[in-house]
């Protein structure tokens, strides 16, 4: 009894439908080839016992998209829109990463005092967005295209090169492995962060705060909230998660290309957002929802290179998937399989306030 | 809304004004130089074009009887206004690497009514051959046949081939694709998995750890641009399959980045073909000595060898840093 409850539940809530998803893949590749999901244990060139399969492969490939998500996810609830400049800072942040890794001789501090630079500069191009959003009530779509135009031709100009390599070891700790730990270090720190935002909206009322900006501005500020500094801190946490995925992406190939670096990855982004259940005009939201849809997008993806999906149908492929996803998890269809499971079993028909 | 529209038009204004402004950067006082006019895309395009604009620069100078104007853009309808410009400021010569093939033709034949020389370089565009004067360029189908030929020149007991491709539909893409795919047809060589990651390093890297998921083995990999290459021999290394000079896995790539070359060097890849992005100097000489040896010249592009290549070469031939 109380576990058909928990299912009940578990089939009303946000969740449902992106977990639902994540079930369909997996279960699409146990029937296709079960040893898709096998995980080995291997030396890695650089002598470090490692686990790698495409688990593995899923899990740590999705981390820049879970960062983006979770920003997205801030962003969307309090200013009803999206920022679609999220890889044009992306490639700022990991061009100045660059640029400070290439000025000094590669040790740990640099590299700390590289994430700090990037992190201010990407901070700062937030706060150029949310300015534009909070104070001039700009759409934050529109307001972010400046930046999606001109954001790769600065982070060119930002080292003055295409292509600037930067090798060291200490890179490849965070892009790949730490010797003696056989978990990739993006998954590591995904897992850091995950809890540092958990906690922080556990604890404090910034979550509280940012729906209720994006449920009702007017009433947000009647009740003592500030609405423009709820909007300019969403993209604070913005330029935070871009300059981490950045320097991510950077430390797995030790280069940036700043026209090809997390390319298409706002669209990816904002879809999370969207397979994750959340509103994409604002409000309430379920960070757990957007991750979950950031790594069943990774799962596409990978699943997809597995069955070696011919380059040109690829993203057709990936379409007609994410339509699906979209389309049933739409209020319209939803409302629909609600009436339709009640008529079946014979219920009187009840009202959703799902909607 | 209102005051959106505004910015809207003053930001439609002002980068009108800028493009206007970058088009009529040439000097005044001419005297006997040579007045040109350049149309190219953006150097942050790659590091290819990087090159490309920095070798413009290098041999159109004053010093060597050049008056020149430049205009970047990777929008074919910006080109063809820069040209228009171009004609009616009256230059000698017009060079021009074209961001589309398509579209050119009333320019050009204004150009050749107002007896301005077109020379096209980099790219061919779709034109009568007589609008312009020569073009100098790349020939992506040549580069792809000298990297396979060297290819099956390692005599390799067998061919199993990632085939990591760039952006579809791409100069670059279709010429470099051409000549490996006439292999995997002819049966030479096995395909293990054909996949685009559009230029991009990560994904790239995430093909092939795709491939080595699945357990499915390959001994070469044929990557369309040195990024793509870095990108594969990342997933080799964390998987640890050796890569290199008599090693498991032979490493290609394209587009000779000094920074590949080194790799080629230490011996960690085998192969990268050069894309040339030196062309002022053909079109100097054409010019000043008028003599023009045929329509269309196709620059010289060596490939290289781990096993042969010399740090001379790298100063030579590789590009950015």
């Amino acid at each position: 009894m109380l576990k058909s409850l928990n299912i009940r539940k578990l089939s009303h809530s946000q969740l449902a439908i992106p977990l639902f998803a994540l079930f369909l893949v997996i279960a699409f590749n146990v029937f296709r080839d079960i040893s898709f999901f096998s995980i080995n244990v291997i030396t890695n060139n650089y002598g470090n016992t490692v686990l790698s399969g495409n688990l593995i492969s899923i899990i740590n490939g999705a981390s820049e998209l879970v960062l983006l998500a979770i920003a997205m996810t801030l962003v969307t609830s309090a200013t009803k829109g999206q920022d679609i400049s999220v890889g044009a800072a992306a490639a700022i942040a990991g061009s100045v990463f660059v640029r400070v890794l290439r000025g000094n001789e590669i040790t740990m501090p640099v590299i700390f005092l590289a994430l700090a630079t990037a992190c201010i500069v990407a901070i700062l191009f937030g706060l150029f967005n949310g300015t534009l959003v909070a104070f001039f009530d700009i759409q934050p779509m529109i307001a972010s295209l400046i930046l999606f135009t001109a954001g790769r031709p600065i982070a060119y100009w930002i080292n003055g090169g295409a292509t600037p390599n930067v090798d060291s070891p200490l890179l490849s700790y965070i892009g790949s492995f730490i010797p003696g730990i056989p978990i990739p270090s993006p998954i590591l720190i995904i897992i850091v962060f995950g809890i540092l935002v958990t906690l922080a909206l556990r604890f404090t009322n910034l979550g509280l705060y940012i729906q209720s900006v994006g449920i009702n501005e007017r009433a947000a500020r009647l009740n003592g909230i500030n609405p423009v500094l709820m909007k300019l801190l969403a993209f604070m946490i913005l330029g935070v998660c871009v300059t981490i995925a950045g320097a991510i992406n950077v430390c797995r190939i030790g280069l940036i290309n700043h026209e090809t670096i997390l390319i298409d990855i706002e669209m990816d982004a904002i879809l999370a957002v969207a397979i994750g259940g959340n509103a994409l005009s604002g409000g309430k939201f379920k960070l757990a929802g957007s991750i979950i849809g950031a790594y069943i997008i990774q799962a596409l993806t990978i699943t997809l290179y597995a069955m070696k999906v011919s380059s040109t149908a690829v993203k057709a492929y990936k379409a007609v998937v994410i339509i699906a996803i979209v389309v049933i998890g739409s209020p319209v269809v939803q409302q629909h399989a609600v009436q339709l499971r009640n008529r079946l079993f014979k219920k009187p028909i009840k009202l959703t306030e799902n909607n | 809304m209102k005051s959106l529209k505004k910015l809207l038009v003053l930001v439609v204004a002002a980068s009108l004004l800028f493009g206007l402004a970058s088009c009529k950067k040439s000097s005044g006082s001419s005297g006997d130089l040579i007045k040109v006019g350049i149309i190219n895309n953006p150097p942050s395009e790659s590091g290819y074009r990087a090159a490309n604009v920095a070798d413009f620069e290098k041999v159109f100078t004053k010093e060597n009887g050049y008056d020149v104007s430049t205009f970047y853009s990777l929008k074919n309808d910006e080109q063809l206004n820069a040209a228009s410009q171009f004609i009616t400021d009256g230059v000698d010569y017009i060079f021009l690497s074209a961001a589309a093939t398509d579209g050119w033709a009333s320019v050009l034949s204004r150009a050749k009514e107002a007896g301005i020389k077109v020379f096209l370089f980099d790219r061919m565009l779709n034109a009568d051959p007589d609008l312009y004067e020569a073009a100098v360029v790349s020939d992506m189908a040549n580069q792809g046949d000298t990297a396979v030929k060297w290819l099956k020149a390692q005599n390799l007991p067998e061919y199993k081939v990632i085939h990591i491709q760039g952006a579809m539909g791409s100069d670059a893409q279709i010429g470099r694709t051409a000549a490996l795919d006439k292999e995997f047809a002819a049966g030479t060589m096995k395909m293990v998995v054909q996949q685009t990651a559009t230029w991009d390093e990560a994904e790239a890297k995430k093909i092939v750890e795709s491939v080595i998921n699945s357990g499915e083995k390959f001994n070469v990999i044929y990557a369309e641009n040195d990024g793509m290459a870095k990108g594969a021999v990342a997933a080799l290394d964390d998987a640890g399959i050796t890569h290199g000079v008599d090693k498991d896995v032979v490493v290609m790539g394209f587009d000779c980045n000094k920074w590949a070359l080194r790799e080629l060097l230490a011996g960690n890849w085998n192969y990268d073909g050069q894309c040339s992005p030196f062309q002022a100097s053909v079109i100097d000489e054409m010019i000043k000595t008028g003599n023009i040896p045929s329509k269309k010249v196709i620059s010289e592009e060596k490939g290289f060898d781990a096993k042969t290549i010399s740090q001379n070469d790298i100063d030579t031939y590789g590009l950015g840093d």
